[in-house]
Order: structure tokens, then C-alpha cells, then sequence
């Protein structure tokens, strides 16, 4: 069974690169456009990765990071932080929050199919 | 019969007791039981009441009536301004002062130039007193022997200089006793006061016996008076004589404390400050008595003698004689001799203090030093001294007697010299109160002063005598009238004592305040100044010691000390003072600064100030102070006081500066994080287009094998994010310029109606597409404002595509409005979509802050437009906002001042 | 002893009062005689007295 991942971004193009790039490596894609319906996603479509925007209206990626890592049911889900802000303050920001993994936009879309891979394993 | 065996025997009987009376009152005070008690202090006062008092009041009250009475008058008033006079006693007491010149000299610096002046200008003024004493004494011998019967000079010898040398003897008996020198002379004191009484006593009887026994009582003998016209212009109190009067009130009430003698009796020998309150009323009332029968006795002497020829300056002597009341005479004649007598030694000793002090130290000091430090024992050098100045003196008055005989000269000295003396006044007193009084201005008054009181008053004293030529007197000096030298300057109808006593203080006055505002006073000067201003306000001790430093050793001061006063009495002092500091021993006594001011302040006491001064500096390594620290030492309270307020005004100061170096901190930091945001909001912005295009070329690149459908969408899309990029880049590049201030503007003259049809009709098309409604309400012409159009038009289609993407296509409906009002355009770009919150129309105008929370056309706005639009609409001049309320659409609005009508 | 005492303030008043009870003009106002004795004698010795007398009872009253 392929694995699941949801995409939260709010920028259109980026959201169809990623999910034009996830679908072709095979796996189970779903979209947000901002932190709530990220939220609402995670618990509907019970993804087992995030690939999640940190400059999002309504909520943040770091807000919602927060939220889903409170969540102890959720333990096992892998989060991915995108961000366009190349801070390093920002990168250390979200991997105390919780984050698994994370990654500075633009990206090579190789390296990140890679990663996510070896996250979930299926390398 | 009054034989002259009998007189003199009398007389010398008389001095012995006196001279018993001194040595009992200084037996009692080396016994440290002092017989000067308040009473005896203020019946010593009377040392003011001379021969001239004795003598010549009922002389002159034969010629000028009750105007005699002023010269008792003025010392009652001058003695009731205590507070000056304890001041005055305080100060000498504290410094040790020895007389008038050390006083003044100590209180401009411990000058010996100042000290040598003032006694110069006393003894100058004063001999010529001395001599009219001995002239007193000498007439009033002339007369008794002529009544009876012994008309030539009984001693074979000059009568006169006989009793210059039985004074002189006595004199030095009386003040130069002690063989250590010190400024006191509690025997003296009590001798004089005794004299007081015996005169006061010798007098009254004379009134007595003259009034009741001669004639009828005081009612008597005015009513003879009264009915002889000449005789009772003497009762007139005469308005001519109104400015004469008041002259001599004040000049008498400035002798009564200056003249030497009287600063010596009434500052210089009293004991106890408290003694003042005695003295205040009782030396008056002596004074009022020894006056009461002063005009009973002219007139009783007039009417009597009536067309006699006899000197009314004997009328005391010869109205009892002429009734054969010998025994009354005998004791008027030991009054006169008393009251000459009494004047003369205290006179002569404070002067001979002065002499020896103020001008034979400073020479012997000068000239002969190496030989004094060679002499042990100093003292009685000092005694000698002063022993031969009291001879000098006494024979520079009978000197001057012998030359001045009956001359004008001796009869006016009495008011000359007091003239003289005034002369101190301004220096002394201003001394007291004012401390910005220097040194050079003491100098220049004093001297102004002196010449002036020469000038016009003693050498014309000596015209009048003939001794010199009048010429100056009469024509002016070199025949210049306005130098006259009793109407100065063509100031007449004025008597010469008040002519004088005007002009010398005015030079005097005027110099000393004038020259002293415009010298600088040296750190000795300064420091004595407030000791002398400042003595009522606590100890000055610790200010005292504070203001010297230096090293010595206790042995160089001890022997010092040993060598002026005396081995005996300089150790008595030392163990005295040991003992208030706590120590068993004087050899235990540290040799610091206050050690050296009690010995100063004791050397003083011997030598005066100036010359003590002078040797301790011999014996110690001073320090020089600079004006600055004493002035800083002085006026520590003030000081300190200074220093708080600096301080606080400092901590304020500070306070302030740290507020305003947080506050710019704080403002630094805040733009270096808006900066930073800055940086990494472009950064986003810049990355975002980035990301896609690059994972979508990437994709592209890849995987040949795309279909043309995705191809194709993904290519628009890189298309597009390429250009959202190079707008992004050149908004960013447009807003650096106009924020560093290098943008290019081309100003000129712009129809601003114009710029909005124009800018309307460039974007029509993307209304139609969208279904927007536009419609302008825009005058035909103008409005004509001063701006670049490029820019203005810039705004404008900023303005109108955010209203395109935030109305609806449905209904949306802008509208734009140029109007002109006062002075300025207003245009409004108003639309009727969702309507913005009043905090959004504030940040709508932050960079980067895009209007809205959808995703609607996001790639179009960079969030720059409208920081843009403000930058330039500013830069104009003008302003841009907007007014909103949610669901009720939003109005931006911005104002561009009209160019000011041309006159 | 910081300020002048109230005894040393009063007898500088009575000094102050004395110049213009002794000096011209006033001294000229007492005219004609009282027992033969002119009024002017009389004028000049009582305020002298006067002055004395309350110099005496102020200088003299307990207390500084």
C-alpha cells in the first residue's frame, strides 16, 4: 500500500509541483492551502508524511506542527518543514518544535524525493 | 596760696595712684581674678572725653552754643550698633588682634603695607592730639600759678616738656609693664577708669559750684542769657548750622571706635564680649553728665568775665579762682590733668603698638633678620621697642606744641584728627561685610582718603597758622580755582570739616570700592576675607587649619614662640593649649596646622599679624595654597552644596542620556529587525517563484517523458513565477531608491485629471475582462499640480489594479473622483468590495503586507505597491491613505498640494 | 549666635531712631523756655536721657 502524503502550501505552483513530483514517485497525495485545512486533512486523509509550508495564512507551519506533535496518536507522523526563510534561527525553530526534517525552498526536487523516501523507508 | 611745690606734689601723688591702681588691676589679673568688670569697662570708654573735652567744650560752647553736644552725641548713637562693635571684638579676639592697623591689615591679607599705612596715617593725625594735651596741661599749670602770684615758670625748666617726660615715664610704666609682650593692659584699664571717674567728678563739682554757688541755678543763668542778645544766640538752635551738625555726629561716632585709643580701649582690652551691654547705656550717660553744665559754664564764664579777655578754655580753672575757691581748682586742675593724662597713655601705647609692630618689625624683620635669629630672646627687644616709640611719640608732641603754640593748628586738632581717622572707616567696616574688598582697593581708598583729609583740612590748618603759604587756600593750588583747597571743585558754603569729611570720603569710598571690583585678591586675601566677613557663623577652626599646609617641626614653633613672648609665657600658653587638645604635655603636641595657627594667632598677639605671619613662614615649609582651593576649602558648605546640585544635575543628565541611548538602542535594534525582516521577507518572496520554477523546470528536465498537457501548464506557470520575479526585483530596486532618497524625479507642471483618464483608460481592458465597472467623476482641465507624471501615474494604476482584484466580477464597481479644495487635489479610488478593518488600512501600507487572505491572483501583488504609492505621493508633498469599513468597500485617497497662486 | 540677638536688633532700631530725634530739623521744633530753661536744652538732655534710659532697660534685660 502506497504511502500517504499531504502537501500544505499556499502557493498554487508550488503545491502542483509537489504534488505532480509525489504522485509520479507513487504515492497517495493530498493537498492544504493553509494551516486549519491542514489540520482538518491530517485527521480525514491520516497521511503518514507532511510536507509543510511555514509561511502560511490562518496558521503557521510551526503552529501546526506544534499542534500535531501535542497530539500523542499522531506520534508516528513524519513532518517535513518547507520554508522559504533561509534563517538559521528558523531551521532550529522547527526542528525543536518537532519537525523531522527540514528543507529550504527552491529545492532540488531529487534530494527531496530521496529524503522523503528514506523517511518512510521505501528506498 | 597755691605753691608750685604743692601742685607738683600733688599732681605726682595723683599719677602714683593712678599708677597703684594699674599695678593692683594687673596684679589681679596675673592672679587670673580679672578687676575688669563691666562697669570698669565702660567707665574706661571714657578715655574719649580728653582735655579737650575738660577744657575746650565750655570754649567752644562761648562760641557755637549747644553744637559741642554732637561730639557726645554721635559716639551714644554709634555705641547702641552693638552687633558691629561685638563683631568687631570678636574678630580681634579670635586673630588676636593688637590694634587698628593690625586689624585692617590682618583683614586685607596680613599687609604689612596696609598696616604700615593706617599707622602712618594715626600717628600723623593723632600727634598733633597728643599735643594739644600736653598744651592743656601746660595752660591749665599757666593759670593756676598766675593766680597765684607765681607768674614765672616755677622749674626753671619748660613746664611743657616736663610733663611730656613724666608721661612718657608713666606711659611706658603703665603699658610696657610686662615684660611679655601681649596686646592686654588689664592695669591700664582700671587706672584709666578710675581717671574717668575723678574727671567726671572734678568737673561736675565745678558745675556745681558755678551754677549754685556763683549764680542763681540753671534757670538763673539762662534767663541772664536769653536777655543779652548776644548770649542768646548761643540757645538758638540755628538752621544754618544743620549740615555742620550732622558732620560732626557721624564724625564723632566713627572716632568713638577709630581713633586709636578708643579701638585700643574698646576692642583691643575687653574681656568679655558681654561687657558691651554695660558700656551701651552707661558710657552714654557719663557723657550726658560731664555735658550737662558745659553751657551753664560758658555762659556763667561770659557773664562774669564780661569783657575781660580771659580764655573761655579756662573758664573751668578760673571761675572758681576768681571766688578764691582754690581747693575746687586744684581738683579741676587734676580733672584736666587726668583727662590729659588718661589720653595720653593709652593714646601713646596704642600707637607705640602700632609703631612697633606695623613699622619697626617689618623693617628690623627686612633689614636685620639674620641678626634677630641669632637673639634668644626677642621680647625684650619688643619692650624697647615700643618703650622708644612711646618716648618718639610724646616728643613729636611736644615738638609739634612747641611749634604750634597759640596757633590755629592745635585749637582745631581735635576735629582734624578725628577727620583723620575717619579715613578707616570705609576699609574697617566695609572689611567687616563685604568680602569683595581687596587689599589694592584698602590701599587706594585709604591713601585716596589721606590726601584728600591733607589736603584740605591739615595743610590748610597750617596756612591758617601760618607756617605755610595760604596761596592754595585762597587761589587754588597753582592758582587753579576749582582746587581751592577748602572749596574743592567749587564746592563752597560748606565748613571745612564737612568739606573735608565729603570730598575724602567720596575719594576714599569710591577708590576702595572701585579698585577693589577691579583686583583680584590673592589666596591670603581671600581666605581672610571670610574669616573676617564670616566670624559670627560658627567655630572656624577646622577651616583655620584646613587652609595651611606645610611641615614643621614643635621644635622651630616652640622656640619661636620663646623668642617673641618670652621663655616663660610662651610655655604657659603652650601647656594652656595642650590641654584644650587633650594632651598632658606640650612637647606631645603634633606639629600640624592648627598647631602652627595657635601659634601664629599667639605671635600675633605680640607682633601683630602681618609680621607674625612672616615669621612662621620662616619656620615651616608652606604650602602655597592657590586663591582657587582656598576659596574651595572657605566655601566648603557652599561647596558641597554646589557639588550635590552638580551631581544631580549630572545624575539627571546622565539619566537622560542612558534613556535616550536605550531609546536609540532600542530603535537601532528595532530597524535592524525590520531590516532583517526585511531581508528575509524579500528572501521569501523572492524564493517563492523560485521553488516552483525550479522544481518545475527540474521535472521537466528530468522526465523527457511528460505529457505536452502537463508540459505545456507547467511552462505557463514558469512563464509566469519568471515574471512575477523580475517585477518582484524592480518594485524591490524602486522601493530601495525612494527610501535611500536616489530615485530620479522629473518635476513639472501635471494635469492631474489627465494622469487619472489616462491611467483609467490603460487599465479598461482588465476591468472589462473582469466585469468591473469603472466610472470617473474628473474635471475637464486640471487640476495643475507640481509633480513627475510618470510617478503620479504610477500611483494611480497601483491604486486602481488593487481595486481591480478585490471587487468582485459580479457587481464590483470602482470609481475614481479628482476634485480640488483648499490648496490641495484630493482623489479617491473607491471600490465596493469586501471592505478592509481599521487595523488593515493601517498595515495595507507595510512592505510585503498584501491586502486580502485568499488566494485570488496572488502572484500578481509583490506587497510592495502600496509602500510605493505612499513614498511618492509624500515626496509630492501630499498624502495617502485609506478609509474602510468591512463589507462596505474602501476608499484610497490621496491628497497633492496645489502649486501656491503666483502674486 | 547665628543671627543677630533681639537685644542687639533693638538697640540698633534705638540708635536708628536716635539720628533723626538729634539732628536737624527736629531739633529746631522745641521753642521757648520751661523755668527759665530753654526748651531746646531741655529737647536735646531728655531724649538724650531717653534714649540712655531705654539702652539701659533693654542692654540690661535678662535673657539675650
Amino acid at each position: 500500500m502506497a504511502h500517504k502524503i499531504l502537501i500544505v502550501d499556499d502557493e498554487p505552483n508550488i503545491v502542483i509541483s509537489l504534488e505532480f513530483l509525489m504522485k509520479k514517485e507513487g504515492f497517495e497525495v493530498a493537498v492544504a492551502t493553509d494551516g486549519e485545512e491542514a489540520l482538518a486533512k491530517v485527521a480525514a486523509f491520516n497521511p503518514d508524511l507532511l510536507l509543510l509550508d511555514v509561511m502560511m495564512p490562518k496558521k503557521s507551519g510551526f503552529e501546526v506542527c506544534e499542534a500535531l506533535r501535542a497530539d500523542p496518536t499522531r506520534s508516528g507522523l513524519l513532518i517535513v518543514m518547507l520554508t522559504a526563510k533561509g534563517r538559521d534561527t528558523e531551521v532550529a525553530k522547527g526542528l525543536a518544535i518537532g519537525a523531522d526534517a527540514y528543507v529550504t525552498k527552491p529545492f532540488s526536487t531529487k534530494e527531496l524525493v530521496v529524503k522523503v523516501k528514506e523517511m518512510l523507508g521505501v528506498a | 596760696m597755691l605753691s608750685g611745690w604743692f601742685v607738683a606734689l600733688l599732681s605726682a601723688a595723683y599719677l602714683a595712684l593712678l599708677f597703684a591702681v594699674a599695678r593692683f588691676g594687673d596684679a589681679r589679673a596675673d592672679n587670673g581674678r580679672s578687676i575688669i568688670s563691666a562697669n570698669v569697662y565702660a567707665l574706661s570708654l571714657a578715655v574719649y572725653c580728653t582735655s579737650w573735652t575738660f577744657f575746650g567744650s565750655v570754649g567752644r560752647a562761648t562760641s557755637g552754643g549747644l553744637s559741642f553736644l554732637t561730639i557726645y552725641i554721635g559716639p551714644t548713637l554709634m555705641l547702641l550698633c552693638v552687633g558691629t562693635i561685638v563683631k568687631m571684638i570678636r574678630i580681634s579676639k579670635t586673630y588676636r588682634i593688637t590694634s587698628i592697623a593690625d586689624f585692617i591689615a590682618s583683614r586685607y591679607g596680613k599687609s604689612q603695607m596696609l598696616a604700615g599705612l593706617v599707622t602712618v596715617i594715626a600717628v600723623i593725625g593723632v600727634v598733633p592730639y597728643i599735643a594739644l594735651q600736653l598744651k592743656a596741661v601746660a595752660a591749665s599749670l599757666d593759670v593756676l600759678f598766675e593766680q597765684s602770684g607765681h607768674a614765672e615758670i616755677f622749674w626753671g625748666l619748660d613746664s611743657t616738656f616736663l610733663i611730656a617726660v613724666i608721661l612718657a615715664l608713666f606711659t611706658i610704666l603703665f603699658g610696657t609693664r610686662h615684660l611679655d609682650a601681649t596686646e592686654r593692659h588689664e592695669g591700664m584699664v582700671a587706672a584709666i577708669a578710675f581717671e574717668s571717674v575723678v574727671k567726671l567728678v572734678a568737673f561736675m563739682a565745678v558745675g556745681l559750684f558755678v551754677t549754685y554757688g556763683m549764680f542763681g541755678g540753671l534757670g538763673d543763668l539762662f534767663q541772664r542769657a536769653t536777655a543779652s542778645p548776644e548770649l542768646g544766640r548761643l540757645l538758638q538752635m540755628d538752621e544754618t548750622r544743620a549740615g555742620t551738625w550732622t558732620t560732626l555726629i557721624l564724625l564723632s561716632g566713627l572716632a568713638i571706635i577709630l581713633l586709636p585709643r578708643q579701638f585700643q580701649i574698646i576692642v583691643v582690652e575687653n574681656v568679655d564680649e558681654s561687657h558691651l551691654k554695660r558700656a551701651v547705656w552707661l558710657f552714654p550717660l557719663y557723657l550726658l553728665l560731664i555735658n550737662i553744665f558745659v553751657l551753664p559754664l560758658a555762659i556763667g564764664g561770659l557773664v562774669f568775665f564780661d569783657g575781660q579777655g580771659v580764655n573761655p578754655d579756662t573758664f573751668v580753672l578760673t571761675l572758681p579762682l576768681a571766688r578764691g575757691a582754690e581747693a575746687l581748682a586744684l581738683l579741676a586742675f587734676i580733672g584736666g590733668l587726668s583727662a590729659a593724662t588718661g589720653m595720653v597713655i593709652v593714646e601713646t601705647i596704642a600707637l607705640s603698638t602700632m609703631v612697633c609692630n606695623d613699622l619697626a618689625m617689618p623693617l628690623l624683620l627686612r633689614s636685620r633678620w639674620l641678626q634677630l635669629a641669632k637673639r634668644q630672646d626677642l621680647s625684650g627687644l619688643l619692650i624697647g621697642i615700643r618703650r622708644a616709640a612711646i618716648a618718639l611719640i610724646l616728643l613729636l608732641g611736644y615738638i609739634y606744641f612747641r611749634a604750634a603754640g597759640e596757633a590755629y593748628a592745635l585749637v582745631g586738632i581735635g576735629l582734624i584728627s578725628f577727620s583723620a581717622v575717619a579715613q578707616f572707616a570705609p576699609v574697617l567696616f566695609g572689611g567687616m561685610y563685604w568680602k569683595q574688598g581687596t587689599r589694592a582697593g584698602a590701599a587706594a581708598g585709604l591713601m585716596a582718603g589721606f590726601i584728600v583729609w591733607l589736603y584740605t583740612l591739615l595743610l590748610p590748618s597750617f596756612a591758617k597758622s601760618g607756617w605755610i603759604g595760604n596761596g592754595f587756600v585762597e587761589q587754588g593750588l597753582f592758582g587753579v580755582e576749582w582746587l581751592k583747597a577748602q572749596a574743592l571743585f567749587g564746592l563752597s558754603g560748606m565748613d571745612e570739616i564737612s568739606h573735608c569729611l565729603w570730598w575724602s570720603m567720596f575719594a576714599n569710598i569710591g577708590s576702595y570700592i572701585v579698585v577693589s571690583l577691579n583686583s583680584t585678591p590673592d589666596a591670603v586675601e581671600a581666605s581672610q576675607a571670610e574669616r573676617f566677613v564670616d566670624i559670627m557663623r560658627h567655630g572656624r577652626r577646622d577651616a583655620d587649619a584646613r587652609l595651611w599646609r606645610g611641615k614643621t617641626s614643635l621644635g622651630a614653633v616652640v622656640e619661636l614662640l620663646e623668642r617673641f613672648l618670652g621663655v616663660a609665657r610662651a610655655r604657659q600658653q603652650l601647656q594652656a593649649y595642650a590641654e584644650t587638645r587633650g594632651h598632658a604635655d606640650w612637647r606631645e603636641l603634633p606639629a600640624d596646622a592648627e598647631f602652627v595657627h595657635f601659634a601664629e594667632v599667639e605671635l600675633a598677639g605680640a607682633i601683630g599679624s602681618a609680621s607674625a605671619r612672616v615669621m612662621v613662614a620662616s619656620v615651616v615649609q608652606e604650602e602655597d595654597l592657590g586663591l582657587e582651593e582656598v576659596l574651595d576649602i572657605l566655601d566648603e558648605a557652599t561647596q558641597v552644596r554646589a557639588y550635590s546640585r552638580e551631581l544631580e544635575f549630572k545624575q539627571r543628565e546622565l539619566e537622560a542620556a542612558t534613556a535616550e541611548l536605550r531609546e536609540a538602542n532600542e530603535r537601532l535594534r528595532e530597524l535592524d529587525r525590520m531590516k532583517d525582516d526585511f531581508i528575509s521577507t524579500v528572501t521569501h518572496e523572492l524564493r517563492t517563484p523560485l521553488t516552483s520554477i525550479r522544481a518545475l523546470s527540474e521535472m521537466l528536465h528530468e522526465d523527457p517523458r511528460t505529457e505536452l498537457t502537463d508540459r505545456k501548464r507547467f511552462l505557463g506557470i514558469i512563464v509566469n513565477e519568471a515574471e512575477r520575479l523580475t517585477r518582484l526585483i524592480n518594485q524591490i530596486l524602486d522601493m530601495a531608491k525612494l527610501e535611500s532618497g536616489r530615485a530620479e524625479w522629473t518635476t513639472g507642471e501635471v494635469d492631474i485629471g489627465e494622469v487619472a483618464r489616462e491611467s483609467m483608460d490603460s487599465l479598461g481592458q482588465l476591468f472589462r475582462e473582469k466585469g468591473v465597472a469603472l466610472d470617473g467623476d474628473i474635471p475637464a482641465h486640471g487640476p495643475l499640480v507640481l509633480a513627475d507624471r510618470d510617478r503620479l501615474t504610477q500611483v494611480m494604476i497601483n491604486l486602481l489594479s488593487n481595486a481591480v482584484k478585490f471587487v468582485s466580477g459580479d457587481g464590483g464597481r470602482v470609481s475614481v473622483k479628482v476634485a480640488a479644495e483648499a490648496g490641495r487635489v484630493r482623489v479617491v479610488v473607491a471600490d465596493n468590495g469586501p471592505g478592509l478593518t481599521a487595523e488593515e488600512c493601517a498595515v495595507i501600507f507595510e512592505k510585503f503586507r498584501q491586502g486580502g487572505n485568499t488566494m485570488t491572483d496572488k502572484p500578481q501583488g509583490t506587497g510592495l505597491g502600496l509602500p510605493i504609492s505612499r513614498q511618492i505621493v509624500e515626496y509630492f508633498g501630499g498624502n495617502l491613505w485609506a478609509e474602510s469599513r468591512p463589507g462596505e468597500g474602501a476608499s484610497f485617497i490621496f491628497t497633492v498640494p496645489l502649486p501656491a497662486p503666483e502674486a | 549666635m547665628k543671627r543677630a540677638s533681639p537685644t542687639r536688633q533693638r538697640l540698633s532700631a534705638l540708635g536708628l531712631i536716635g539720628v533723626p530725634l538729634l539732628t536737624y530739623p527736629l531739633i529746631t521744633l522745641p521753642e521757648g523756655s520751661l523755668a527759665g530753661i530753654p526748651a531746646a536744652y531741655l529737647y536735646l538732655f531728655g531724649v538724650w536721657a531717653g534714649l540712655i534710659l531705654i539702652a539701659a532697660l533693654v542692654a540690661e534685660s535678662k535673657g539675650k
